[in-house]
C-alpha cells in the first residue's frame, strides 16, 4: 500500500505534470544567482530570462509584453483582477459600485466578489447558468442593462473547472463593451486546452496560471490592458508595472514561459489525442454504469467544452467514497467540491447548473492531460465495476441508518 | 483485515492506527467531520471539530503511511446525537451523548459504511479490552488503565458491533500510549486530552443549552416547596449539582445543598441536603447487552457515570426493562444517565435510568 505504485493520474484540471522541458530550465535558473532588479552584470541576466519569458508568454496568448504581470497564480491574479478594477473604477465614481460575475466561477473569483460585498460595499449580481453550466447572456444582458454606470466590472470564466463547460467570452465582451464596462475572465482551466488570443479576446484582463499548462505551482500571470487602470493589492518595490510589487521568481517565470511555449506548440495534437481519450473513458462508463449522467456541454469544440474534463453523476453513490475505493487501486480523481477542513461540500457549480445536493454529492470529475493514456482509460474502466457497486452499498446503509 | 482508523486529532487515536498497522492491517485513517461547518462546534484546539484537530489527524496519518480522509458525518451527529442532547435536557433528563455518539456513530453509521466499503473492522483509540470467549463470542473489558477505562462509553455495543471493532490501546496506560507516540515521531504526542463534550466549544453546558432553547423561566425550591429563587431555564441544572446554585440565604441547618430533582414541564428545580440524593434502586428502560440478555437475577456491579464508582448491584431483567438494587448507595443520579452492567472487568450491557428510588432518610 505504500510502496510507489503505478499512478493513474486523471486529476489534470487540478494540477498536471511539469513539462520536462520546463523541469530542465527551472532547474537551471535556479542555479543562477541574480535579482532581476538589480542593476548589476548578475541582475541584467535576471531581467533578460524574466523579459523574455514575458515576450513569449505575451505572444503565445495574443498579448504585448508590457500587458503580463507575473503574480504567484490564479487565486492572486484574479484577486488582483477584480478587486484592482474594483477600487480604481469607485475611486473615479464612488457610485459605480457593481460587480456582475457568473455562478459558477471558481472560489478563487467567487471568494474575492463576496469580499468585496461584505468589506467594501460591493453591490453584486450573479450571473445564472443553464443546466449544461453556460451563463445565460440575456440574463448577463439584462443585469448590466439594470444600470450600466454603476457596473464596476463584468467577470465570467473562460471555461468552467469542474465541468469544462466553455463559456460565451465574445458575446459577454459585446454587451460589457457597449457600457464601456472593463471584463475580465479567468482563464486558467482554458490555456493549454483551447486557443486564447487575449487581443482578439478584447478582453481587458485574463487570468491564466502555470501549473495547469505543464508549468510550475507558484507563479502565473494577469494579462491586462495598458490603458486599464487597477489598484494594486501588494506595495513594495513596484515591480511588474506597479501592480504586484515583490522580486520576481526568474526560475518560476522562465518554467511557466517554457511550458507555454511547449504546451501551445503541441497543443492541436495533444488535445486530438485527449479528446479521443475521453470519449473513451465517458462511452466506457456510459457502459458500465448505464444510468451515469455525463454533465456539461456533450458537444466537443472550442465553442462548447475543454476535450479533457469528463464530469460525471453516478445517482445513488457518494462520490467521496468513489473516490476512496479508486484511491485505493491507484486511480485518481476528484470530487470536484471545495473543501473546508476538509468536508466535502457540494459544489456551487452543480447547484447553480440546478441539481439538487444529493446530485451534487455523487458526482466525480476526471480530467486528462498531456501524459494520459489509453492504459489510464482501461484501468479506470477496469476498476469501476466493483468501485460503483461498493459506493452504492455505502450509500444505501447511510440512507437507510 | 482492511480497517477504517477513526482519527480525531488526539494522541490516542493516533496510536491506536499505528498499533493496527503494525498489527499487519491494511489500515485506512479516516477523520469524522462532525459539522459541516467547522466553526460551529468547538472553538478551540481540543476536541474534535476544528480544522486543526482535522490537520492534526491527517499529519498523523502521513506519519504511519495510510491513506487518509474526512468522512462527513454531520447530518447523523446532529440528527442522533445533538438532538437527542437537547431533547433530553429538555425533559429534565442528563444524557451523555459521547455513549450516544458511540451506539449510533462511531459504531454504526462509521461501522456499516466502512464494511459497505469493503473494510472489516473499525479501530479506535478507546481505552478498553476485547476478548474472545470460548464459544466465540467477544467479550468487552475494562481498561488495564482504571483511570483511562472507557468500557463505561463502549457498554451500548452490541455482539455484531464488537465483532467488527478494535480498541488496540487496551491493554496499554496514558502514559506509555504518550511515550509511544514521542517515539513514533507523532507531533500530537503532548496534545492535552479533551474533556468536554465535544459539540460545546467552551464546556459550558448551561451557556449553550440556554442559547439553544431560549430562556424558560422557573423555581428553585427547597423539598418544602418554598421559592428560594427564580432561575432562566431547568437545563442550566443537573441531579446533583452543588455549585452555581446561587441561593443566597444558607440552609436552616447550615448545610451544603444540592439539586434533588427537575421538574421539566413547570421547569421546577427541588434543592435539599446531600443524605436526599442517596440512591438506592434504577428502574432502567433500553437494555443493550454486548452478547445475549441476561436472564432472571443477576450479582453483579454497575457504573453510573462516566469514570464513576463501582456499585455492587442485584439486576433483574424483564424484557426491555431492568431493575437495578443498589447493595452500595449512589448519590446525585439522574435520569438518563447510563447504567452500565459489569461481572468482574466484563460488560454486560447498558440500560438508560428511567427513574431512581431514593432511599428513606432515618
Amino acid at each position: 500500500m505504500n510502496e510507489p505504485r503505478d499512478t493513474v493520474y486523471l486529476d489534470h484540471a487540478a494540477t498536471t505534470p511539469m513539462v520536462p522541458e520546463a523541469i530542465t530550465v527551472m532547474a537551471e535558473e535556479l542555479a543562477r544567482t541574480g535579482n532581476a532588479s538589480s542593476l548589476h552584470a548578475s541582475g541584467r541576466v535576471a531581467r533578460r530570462t524574466v523579459e523574455e519569458a514575458r515576450e513569449l508568454i505575451a505572444e503565445r496568448f495574443g498579448a504585448r509584453p508590457s500587458e503580463v504581470v507575473f503574480c504567484s497564480g490564479g487565486t492572486e491574479a484574479n484577486n488582483l483582477a477584480i478587486k484592482g478594477l474594483y477600487w480604481s473604477r469607485r475611486a473615479q465614481d464612488p457610485s459605480r459600485n457593481r460587480i456582475v460575475f457568473s455562478s459558477i466561477e471558481h472560489h478563487a473569483l467567487l471568494d474575492p466578489v463576496t469580499w468585496l460585498a461584505k468589506h467594501e460595499g460591493a453591490d453584486v449580481d450573479m450571473t445564472p447558468v443553464d443546466a449544461a453550466g453556460r451563463i445565460l447572456l440575456d440574463e448577463l444582458r439584462a443585469s448590466v442593462a439594470a444600470d450600466p454606470a454603476r457596473v464596476a466590472a463584468v467577470t465570467t470564466m473562460w471555461a468552467n473547472n469542474e465541468m469544462g463547460t466553455i463559456q460565451p467570452i465574445r458575446d459577454v465582451v459585446k454587451i460589457a463593451r457597449e457600457h464601456g464596462i472593463p471584463v475580465h475572465s479567468d482563464a486558467v482551466q482554458a490555456a493549454g486546452y483551447v486557443p486564447l488570443d487575449f487581443a482578439g479576446s478584447e478582453l481587458d484582463a485574463m487570468t491564466i496560471t502555470a501549473h495547469k499548462l505543464g508549468g510550475p505551482v507558484g507563479v502565473g500571470a494577469l494579462l491586462i490592458r495598458r490603458e486599464i487602470e487597477a489598484t494594486p493589492l501588494l506595495h513594495g518595490g513596484g515591480q511588474e508595472r506597479d501592480l504586484r510589487s515583490g522580486t520576481i521568481g526568474v526560475a518560476l517565470v522562465a518554467a511557466f514561459a517554457t511550458a507555454v511555449d511547449v504546451t501551445l506548440s503541441r497543443q492541436a495534437e495533444t488535445v486530438a489525442r485527449i479528446e479521443r481519450l475521453r470519449q473513451r473513458l465517458v462511452e466506457g462508463i456510459v457502459h458500465l454504469v448505464p444510468d451515469a449522467i455525463v454533465n456539461g456541454d456533450p458537444l466537443p469544440g472550442a465553442d462548447h467544452r475543454l476535450p479533457n474534463i469528463a464530469h460525471v453523476t453516478f445517482p445513488g453513490c457518494e462520490g467521496d467514497a468513489m473516490l476512496m475505493l479508486l484511491d485505493a487501486q491507484g486511480i485518481e480523481c476528484s470530487t470536484g467540491s471545495a473543501c473546508a477542513a476538509g468536508v466535502p461540500q457540494p459544489s456551487h457549480v452543480l447547484l447553480a447548473m440546478g441539481y439538487d445536493e444529493i446530485a451534487a454529492r455523487g458526482s466525480l470529475r476526471f480530467s486528462l492531460g498531456h501524459t494520459s493514456t489509453d492504459a489510464d482509460v482501461d484501468r479506470l474502466l477496469a476498476a469501476l465495476p466493483a468501485v460503483h457497486e461498493r459506493a452504492q452499498r455505502a450509500s444505501l446503509v447511510r440512507s437507510t441508518a | 483485515m482492511r480497517v477504517v482508523a477513526a482519527m480525531s486529532g488526539g494522541v490516542d487515536s493516533a496510536v491506536a492506527a499505528a498499533r493496527a498497522v503494525d498489527a499487519g492491517h491494511d489500515v485506512t485513517g479516516v477523520h469524522l467531520a462532525l459539522s459541516r461547518n467547522p466553526k460551529s462546534y468547538r472553538s478551540g484546539a481540543r476536541g474534535c471539530c476544528s480544522i486543526e484537530d482535522s490537520n492534526d489527524a491527517r499529519r498523523a496519518a502521513d506519519v504511519l503511511g495510510i491513506p487518509f480522509y474526512v468522512w462527513d458525518m454531520s447530518d447523523e451527529f446532529a440528527d442522533s446525537v445533538v438532538e437527542d442532547f437537547v431533547a433530553e435536557y429538555t425533559a429534565g433528563r442528563t444524557p451523555n451523548p459521547c455513549l450516544r455518539c458511540n451506539e449510533k456513530i462511531k459504531f454504526a453509521a462509521v461501522l456499516d459504511r466502512s464494511l459497505a466499503l469493503g473494510f472489516d473492522a473499525v479501530a479506535t483509540g478507546h481505552y478498553a479490552q476485547l476478548r474472545s470467549a470460548d464459544d466465540g463470542t467477544i467479550e468487552l473489558h475494562r481498561a488495564i488503565d482504571m483511570g483511562k477505562d472507557q468500557s463505561y462509553v463502549l457498554g451500548v455495543l452490541t455482539q455484531r458491533q464488537l465483532s467488527h471493532s478494535l480498541f488496540p490501546l487496551g491493554d496499554t496506560t496514558k502514559d506509555v500510549v504518550r511515550v509511544e507516540a514521542a517515539r513514533r515521531g507523532l507531533q500530537v504526542a503532548s496534545k492535552p486530552d479533551s474533556h468536554d463534550i465535544c459539540f460545546i466549544s467552551d464546556g459550558d453546558n448551561a451557556g449553550w443549552l440556554t442559547e439553544k432553547l431560549g430562556p424558560r423561566p422557573g423555581n428553585v425550591v427547597d423539598e418544602d416547596g418554598t421559592v428560594l429563587r427564580e432561575h432562566e431555564g431547568a437545563y442550566a441544572f443537573t441531579i446533583g449539582q452543588r455549585r452555581g446554585l446561587h441561593l443566597g440565604v444558607p440552609a436552616d441547618d447550615g448545610k451544603p445543598r444540592f439539586v434533588l430533582d427537575i421538574e421539566p414541564v413547570s421547569g421546577t428545580v427541588t434543592v435539599g441536603p446531600r443524605e436526599r440524593l442517596a440512591v438506592d434502586g434504577l428502574e432502567c428502560i433500553k437494555p443493550l447487552w454486548c452478547a445475549s440478555a441476561p436472564v432472571g437475577r443477576l450479582e453483579c456491579t454497575v457504573q453510573l457515570r462516566a469514570h464513576g464508582d463501582e456499585h455492587r448491584a442485584t439486576l433483574t431483567v424483564e424484557g426491555d426493562d431492568v431493575r437495578v438494587e443498589l447493595h452500595d448507595v449512589a448519590f446525585g443520579i439522574a435520569p438518563g444517565q447510563a447504567c452500565v452492567v459489569y461481572d468482574g472487568t466484563r460488560v454486560v450491557g447498558s440500560a438508560t435510568i428511567s427513574s431512581t428510588s431514593r432511599m428513606a432518610v432515618g
